[in-house]
């Protein structure tokens, strides 16, 4: 065993972090966890082993040494911790917040063997926070080089991009196809999981860096991906996976029912929560339906809940093991006062004579053999009909692939569901000097993975554009 | 931002613009719309592109004052700016020689069936218009259709103007003649129902352009869905066309009404605040 571990004694518990209590902070969309104190940080990160295997870095999808930064912040080095971290993720203040830590870094943590795991996740909000708060840290701007980069899209993935490409020298310019730059950041994730003004300073800092930002152009449509190559050198596809999908159940048509997309951009992008003094309306519903299991769920629950809503049902078919959302949302969620419909399933939407949703019909579930996910089957139970009275509901079951670039864009290659194909390790298409990532490169979909894709692609950006030929 | 280059009002209640948007001028084919918003806090709304000009840059639109956001929109002046302008969107009309071609347009909707008009008549169809509307003063682009189409008849259904009655009525004596290829009706909801109800029966394919409440116009949010053939479509992307035959209009009117306290209480709200005008 390693002798540090031994020299150290273990403390198994997490030092918690503030949080605001659940009855107030339904009442409005600001964040809900506080975030650590200085001394709070070095406390929790005193806890770390400082083990030499660091299976935590091997848990990030983009290899932060978490250990070493943590190690880091409990000497009080925390400029040294955010240069650490940002050599491998440029965005800290947001995964900090959003990623799924218990999946990735946290989860083989050799602390949490015994107890819980280091609270990576909070430690690099933590230090991301210092670095607003304190001054960023401005990277160094290699000269220009005369060549120029066009990305479409600025979700996490685009904007790693630019930022990579920026600082080796290039010009960037990022299409965006809504009136505001963020992607999901923007109009999926609410601001009291990830506050808006956070998403805006990473931004603001990629301007001042010399990115350019055209809002309202919808690639496809307004220009082709052919025309952005007359313009750049190259040009990179991060479009996220943005098309819901219903259910294809009757009754899916009557009013009072949205996609999450359509619930969460509403509320977030078009601020309805703001009617009449923001113009775009919704429906605050008294009793509310969501149907799904993973963060797009939780999101639209908790927006509902902050509503105004009497009652937010979660309809998810598995059990609660079996959600894909992350673990702190859920508990947040079920503080916030969310019920939760477990092993159920809708099979239909009532609605009164002028359309209006007036109920869901449900049909139970158990869970039968492992499916290809790994995860339990669920089965209907035959005769397990049930009535749930609902005004609105929001059908969160998943995303696929806007076909909008994809069908404009000659030699594109893409997969039988419609998923850009790349290659695993540059990011590039099967189109010469084009590169896509995130969730458009169907590789899975988080902030974190769109991130580590943008990193590989601007990697072989740059040696494509040095060298001239793709690798 | 796009800038206000010409403005006229039509009617008192419709207006005109033409807006600096090279790309989008470039791009368009008729049949297309784009997505604006006026300020900072407001809605996205679609309205069709009725004319562009890729020479100088510009895109025409015409819009009918119907609440707070096409209201801010008409009181913009020349040199004035819109903040938001995307597109150009949605599916081109499907333009070929198809033979004759009656175009239907009823009130605004002859602003969305003009582009389709010029574009049938430039392939060489022979094009046969009928412009329809409440009553003289909502009766729009009168001219412009004339100067594009073989033939022409006007109605008003109060008889304010040419031909008193409906557009059905005209319709129905061209299916008659026997020699129609193709219909194409874009007005309100039960115009284009009772359009696509006539043909049916004379077997005279029919296209129709939806006008579902739109969000980002970009096929993200499902917002805009609507029941053709049985199949739920995005008219934002799949459409805004449709064969009228397929097309559920009951689901469509429902699906309109969806908002309808919301915006009277946002456009009372706007007009108390600003006062009627
Ligand atoms: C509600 C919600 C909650 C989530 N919560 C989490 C979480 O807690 N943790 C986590 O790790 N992940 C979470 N995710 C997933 C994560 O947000 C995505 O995986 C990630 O944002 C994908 O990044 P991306 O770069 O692929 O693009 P996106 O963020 O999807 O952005 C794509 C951008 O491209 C633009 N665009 C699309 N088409 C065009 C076009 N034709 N022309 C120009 N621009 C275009 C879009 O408008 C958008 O701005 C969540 C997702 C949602 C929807
Ligand atoms: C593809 C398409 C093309 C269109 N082209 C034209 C056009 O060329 N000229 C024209 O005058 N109108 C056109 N419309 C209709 C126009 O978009 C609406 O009149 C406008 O959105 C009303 O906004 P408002 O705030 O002024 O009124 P509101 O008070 O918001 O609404 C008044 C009416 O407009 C409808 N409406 C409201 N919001 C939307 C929305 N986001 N999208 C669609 N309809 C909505 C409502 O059903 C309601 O009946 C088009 C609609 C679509 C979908
Ligand atoms: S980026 Fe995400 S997974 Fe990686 S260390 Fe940070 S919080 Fe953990
Ligand atoms: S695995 Fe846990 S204890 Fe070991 S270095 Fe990483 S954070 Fe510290
Ligand atoms: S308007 Fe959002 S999908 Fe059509």
């Amino acid at each position: 065993m390693d002798k540090k571990i031994k020299k150290k004694t273990l403390r198994l518990d997490r030092i918690p972090v503030g949080e605001r209590l659940p009855l107030e902070r339904v009442e409005d969309f600001r964040e809900v966890p506080l975030g650590y104190t200085l001394d709070q940080a070095k406390d929790e990160a005193d806890r770390c082993l400082n083990c030499k295997k660091r299976p935590c870095k091997r848990g990030c999808p983009v290899g932060i040494d978490c250990g070493g930064f943590v190690d880091r912040v409990s000497t009080g080095d925390i400029r040294g911790a955010v240069k650490l971290v940002k050599e491998k993720n440029l965005l800290p203040a947001i995964t900090g917040r959003v990623c799924p830590q218990s999946d990735q870094c946290e989860g083989p943590c050799l602390v949490g063997k015994k107890g819980a795991s280091v609270g990576i996740g909070n430690l690099e909000r933590f230090v991301a926070d210092w670095e607003r708060k304190h001054g960023e840290v401005l990277p160094d701007k290699a000269p220009p080089t005369g060549m120029s980069v066009g990305i479409v899209g600025s979700g996490p993935s685009g904007l790693t991009v630019a930022a990579d490409l920026i600082q080796l020298g290039h010009g960037v310019t990022i299409y965006e196809a809504l009136h505001e730059a963020g992607g999901v950041l923007i109009y999926g994730i609410p601001e009291f999981r990830l506050p808006k003004a956070i998403v805006a300073e990473q931004i603001d800092g990629l301007r001042r860096l010399g990115v350019e930002i055209k809002l309202n152009q919808i690639i496809g449509k307004t220009l082709t991906v052919d025309e952005m190559l007359e313009m750049h050198d190259a040009v990179f596809i991060g479009v996220g996976a943005g098309a819901p999908i219903f259910m294809d159940i009757p009754g899916e048509n009557l009013i009072g029912v949205y996609s999450a997309n359509e619930y969460l951009t509403r509320s977030n992008l078009m601020r309805a929560y703001s009617f009449p003094e923001w113009d775009t309306p919704m429906f605050l519903g008294k009793r509310i339906a969501v149907i799904g299991g993973g963060n797009v769920a939780m999101d639209s629950a908790r927006t509902a809940l902050r509503l105004g809503t009497d009652e937010v049902a979660l309809i998810y078919r598995r059990s609660q093991e079996e959600m894909p959302s992350r673990d702190e949302e859920i508990r947040h969620a079920e503080e916030e006062g969310l019920k939760f419909e477990l092993l159920k399933s809708p099979t239909r939407i009532i609605g009164n004579g002028s359309g209006r949703v007036t109920s869901i019909e449900l049909i139970s579930m158990e869970l039968g053999e492992p499916d290809a996910s790994g995860r339990r089957r669920p089965i209907p139970v035959a005769g397990s009909e049930q009535i749930l009275e609902v005004d609105t509901v929001i059908m969160a079951i998943g995303q696929q692939p806007n076909p909008m670039i994809t069908a404009t864009t000659p030699g594109l290659q893409t997969d039988k569901r419609g998923y850009i194909v790349v290659d695993k390790e540059t990011m590039a298409t099967t189109k010469a000097g084009v590169y896509a990532g995130g969730d458009i490169a169907g590789f899975g979909a988080s902030v974190i993975l769109a991130m580590g894709d943008g990193r590989k692609a601007a990697t072989a950006i740059q040696d494509y554009l040095v060298s001239g030929n793709p690798l | 931002m796009p800038e206000i280059v010409e403005k006229e009002v039509l009617t008192p209640q419709i207006v005109r613009l033409k807006v600096i948007a090279p790309d989008i001028a470039k791009k368009r084919r008729p049949g297309q719309f784009v997505i604006l918003r006026v300020d900072e806090r407001g809605e996205r709304i679609p309205l069709t592109i009725v004319d562009s000009d890729p020479r100088e840059g510009t895109v025409t639109i015409v819009f009918q004052v119907v609440g707070k956001t096409t209201h801010m929109l008409s009181q913009l002046e020349r040199g004035d700016k819109i903040l938001d302008f995307a597109g150009p969107l949605g599916k081109p009309t499907e333009i070929e020689q198809f033979g004759t071609v009656v175009v239907v347009g009823g009130g605004i909707g002859t602003a969305v069936a003009y582009p389709i008009a010029k574009g049938m008549k430039a392939v060489g169809n022979r094009v046969f218009s009928i412009v329809g509307a409440r009553s003289k003063d909502l009766l729009v682009l009168e001219h412009e259709v004339a100067a594009v189409s073989d033939e022409i008849v006007v109605t008003t259904d109060d008889g304010s103007y040419k031909r008193p009655g409906l557009v059905t009525e005209p319709l129905k004596e061209y299916l008659d003649r026997g020699d129609v290829d193709q219909v194409i009706a874009i007005g309100p909801v039960p115009m284009m129902f009772a359009v696509s109800e006539l043909t049916r029966a004379y077997g005279v394919k029919t296209l129709v352009s939806l006008n579902p409440i739109m969000v980002d116009g970009t096929g993200m949010c499902g917002a805009c869905r609507v029941a053709v053939g049985g199949k739920t479509r995005f008219a934002c992307v799949d459409g805004p066309e449709f064969d009228g035959h397929k097309v559920d209009f009951k689901d469509l009117t429902m699906r309109l009404t969806a908002y309808r306290e919301h915006e009277k209480q946002s456009y009372n709200q706007y007009l108390e605040y600003h006062g009627d005008k």
